[in-house]
């Protein structure tokens, strides 16, 4: 494993980076969410991205992707993290597309996985409930025969960018184990409420009351579906750190403009030691995040043995670092930090959902001691 | 590629072939191991024929060039060397500031004459060296140091007091910063000389520490003659040298807590958590530990990671990036938190000074622990790295 980008992948993180500033500043969140828009990111935008090629990065050639991997989806989500773009490469490409390229049939993949790349089809995948907590396993939803096909009820929570989604990859039990069912989102029993989070994100409640698929619904085995799952947030997690730390980067690039530019007792903030030393930190922190995203992406990528231990300590860290991160640049913003007009408080709010999305750093801190044997 | 996999295979079966077997699986302690100069007894034979062996193929200094006695090796094969030796838990042959903080700076900025008068005798482990820096007065701003050197015709008469100097009594030579201009400012008035400890007017007296050891000394000078031609770089120039030197010590500092670090190289933190609080189901039976061993593992593997990012980078030619500022700060910090970790699960059998009651790797440990405190000092405070970063990286104003 390297730890450093290819000629390749520094290209596309420096376009992306290019896109991201042109086009997807913080800005653009703000009026999202002040003109209350009802799917919260732009689907202009995330057209343009299939048209770069971003959208099918992890998805074969023959599917309209790139057949590249979780590294050059960082380099992407890196770059538009920074702006905390809401567009939805985390539910529809990196969990529904993700479980429907490693479970799809080939019939499958060549129905769904083309027009996700292009940007046509947008989908989701429904899997967390209001009990399963961190556990992508734990799921009452169910999945009960009926004729050839199955009928599928249950709830699901913060369901991410179900809302204007075409397609649902719901998990549910059936049998003795997990199964995923595509499911359109428009069919009969499907309701899809919109959840407002703190971050104003695309996030929505699955409500499914007796919803019938047919037999060609299911993704796999129906009752294998656990250990994919588990597979394909892994899998999210790793891109989410790559968003957090171009997010992090970001807030703390803004609170180093504010020590250099805010001046009290006639010297600018940042000359105080107090100051330097709490930046030097959140610096320190912010580089071991790097290098944990890049190996955990690498590890996943090469289906290294060491890979989950990887994608735990990326999420643990940059967790922890991303709200560190945040809470140090209110601190030294001071009283505007708190205003909703500044924009640090977007960063803040996103940093809590992420580090509270796909196990927060307590559950990865866990998860890793138990991978390790410890 | 075919090449580097057939060196590591040629480097593996002359590591097994020529290591002494008593050696093997042994691993290394960064502060353990045979560190040369005409003071040192070898306790042991099979360090002195290891010392031997790999001083003849260079492979002390791997990546010095041959002329010098190093080996030559890129920076590729230099890592295979390392790996290999890691994978067979061989010793380094060699340790210290002689090859780590010296070496490199005089490959940097000596004259062809220093570099062959001394590279070979530390890639040999003839001559030991030490570091002539802090002064009583002169710590983290050691800028402001006043052990004066008169010129006098082709030599420099140096009179002052060094401190904490690391081994000073153990060493043959020292590389010293002494004050050889007076007024304007004070970084440009400072000279970076080699001085061999046998010149007359050269003394040391050890220090005593809080772990029970004595590995630093005062070193006095008391018109001590030196040829003009031991000053690297230029007279008065010896900040830029010495800074660079810095940046040597704070990357052998890297290597050693990034890949090792301390005595938690002699035990894993979780082994010694097992031992010590016992076992529920396989795991550490105490959840609050379990959970500050985890934080402390994952800790050094980002660390870990971050020490390879900055060799992968540089191996891919990118120049070293601001990452490296970090090591220092980050990596004594981390080798501090497991010490303190490690002597708390110990419990009252990690309060051991000597004799009964406390085995071996107890006190040790305690000892390492209270040794450990220093790391946030050595080499520059955790609060100048702070400073440091928060300058030369983020940009803040003074
Ligand atoms: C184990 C060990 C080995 C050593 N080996 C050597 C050696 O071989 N050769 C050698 O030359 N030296 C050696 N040193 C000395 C070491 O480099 C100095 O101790 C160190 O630079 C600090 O200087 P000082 O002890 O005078 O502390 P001071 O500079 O007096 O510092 C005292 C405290 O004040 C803080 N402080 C000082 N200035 C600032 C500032 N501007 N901002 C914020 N905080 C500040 C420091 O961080 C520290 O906490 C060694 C030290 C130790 C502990």
């Amino acid at each position: 494993m390297q730890l450093v980008l290819s000629e390749d992948q520094e290209l596309l993180a420096k376009t992306a980076a290019d896109f991201a500033a042109e086009h997807a500043p913080v800005s653009r969140v703000r009026a999202l969410r002040d003109a209350r828009d009802p799917i919260g990111y732009s689907r202009d935008l995330w057209r343009q991205m299939a048209e770069l090629g971003w959208v099918g990065i992890p998805f074969a050639e023959q599917h309209g992707g790139a057949d590249m991997g979780l590294a050059e989806l960082v380099c992407v989500l890196e770059a538009l993290g920074r702006g905390l773009a809401p567009e939805p490469f985390l539910g529809c490409v990196l969990l529904a597309g993700r479980a429907i390229q490693r479970a799809g049939s080939e019939a499958q993949q060549a129905a769904w996985l083309p027009r996700i790349a292009s940007g046509d089809v947008v989908a989701a995948l429904a899997y967390q409930e209001a009990g399963s907590r961190y556990d992508p396993t734990r799921i009452e939803a169910t999945a009960a025969p009926r004729g050839s096909g199955w009928r599928l009820s249950g709830q699901k929570i913060q369901v991410l960018d179900a809302v204007g989604a075409d397609l649902l990859v719901v998990a549910a039990r059936c049998g003795g184990g997990i199964g995923l069912f595509l499911v359109a989102s428009d069919a009969t029993g499907v309701q899809v409420v919109p959840q407002t989070r703190i971050d104003h994100r695309n996030a929505a409640l699955v409500k499914l009351d007796d919803v019938d698929v047919s037999q060609d619904a299911a993704l796999g085995s129906p009752d294998a579906g656990g250990a994919l799952l588990e597979e394909v947030v892994d899998y999210a997690s790793v891109g989410l750190t790559g968003e957090m730390l171009g997010s992090m980067a970001r807030a703390f690039e803004l609170t180093l403009e504010h020590l250099k530019s805010r001046e009290q007792f006639d010297a600018p903030i940042g000359s105080f030691q107090a100051l330097k030393h709490r930046a030097a930190n959140v610096y320190i922190e912010i580089e071991l995040c790097r290098s944990a995203v890049m190996a955990a992406a690498r590890a996943v990528d090469a289906g290294d043995a060491e890979a989950a231990e990887l994608v735990s300590l990326a999420k643990a860290r940059c967790s922890d670092a991303a709200l560190l991160t945040a809470n140090e640049a209110v601190q030294m913003f001071g009283g505007v930090g708190m205003t909703d007009e500044y924009d640090i408080g977007f960063y803040l709010k996103r940093a809590r959902v992420a580090q509270q999305t796909f196990g927060d750093a307590g559950w990865h801190r866990e998860r890793w001691a138990r991978l390790r044997g410890y | 590629m075919a090449d580097i996999a057939e060196f590591r295979a040629d480097t593996r079966a002359w590591l097994e072939q020529n290591c002494p077997p008593g050696l093997v699986g042994r691993g290394s302690n960064p502060l353990e191991g045979v560190w040369g100069g005409r003071k040192w007894t070898f306790s042991d034979p099979d360090r002195k024929r290891w010392l031997e062996r790999m001083a003849e193929r260079g492979w002390t200094a791997p990546s010095w060039p041959r002329e010098y006695g190093g080996g030559g090796l890129s920076p590729a094969e230099a890592k295979v060397l390392a790996q290999e030796m890691r994978s067979l838990r061989i010793p380094p042959a060699l340790i210290g500031f002689g090859l780590t903080m010296i070496g490199p700076t005089l490959l940097q900025f000596g004259d062809e004459e220093q570099k062959r008068e001394h590279l070979p005798r530390i890639g040999r482990g003839e001559i030991r060296w030490c570091q002539g820096y802090s002064e009583p007065g002169a710590g983290s701003d050691l800028a402001s140091l006043q052990t004066r050197a008169l010129r006098e015709g082709d030599e420099f008469v140096v009179t002052g007091q060094k401190i904490w100097t690391s081994y000073a009594d153990q060493c043959d030579w020292i590389f010293a910063l002494v004050r050889t201009k007076a007024d304007g400012k004070k970084q440009e008035g400072i000279t970076f000389l080699l001085i061999d400890m046998d010149s007359p007017g050269v003394s040391v007296s050890p220090i005593l520490l809080i772990s029970g050891s004595s590995p630093f000394c005062e070193t006095h000078f008391d018109g001590v003659r030196v040829p003009v031609r031991n000053v690297l770089g230029t007279i008065d120039g010896g900040w830029t040298v010495a800074k660079a030197l810095l940046g040597h010590e704070r990357s052998m500092i890297a290597d050693a807590f990034g890949s090792a670090g301390g005595a938690s190289s002699r035990r894993g933190l979780p082994d010694v958590a097992r031992d010590h609080l016992g076992e529920d189901q396989g795991r550490i039976a105490d959840p609050r530990v379990r959970d500050r061993v985890v934080q402390a593992e994952m800790d050094a593997r980002a660390f870990m990671l971050t020490v390879q990012r900055t060799r992968d980078a540089a191996k891919a030619g990118h120049q070293p990036g601001p990452e490296s500022s970090i090591f220092k700060v980050y990596g004594t910090e981390l080798n501090m938190r497991r010490h303190e970790l490690l002597v708390e699960i110990l419990g009252p059998q990690g309060l051991g000074w000597e004799g009964e009651g406390f085995d071996d790797f107890e006190r040790e440990l305690t000892r390492d622990w209270l040794r450990s405190r220093g790391n946030s000092i050595e080499g520059g405070t955790s609060e100048i790295q702070r400073n440091i970063i928060a300058k030369h990286v983020l940009g803040l104003p003074d």
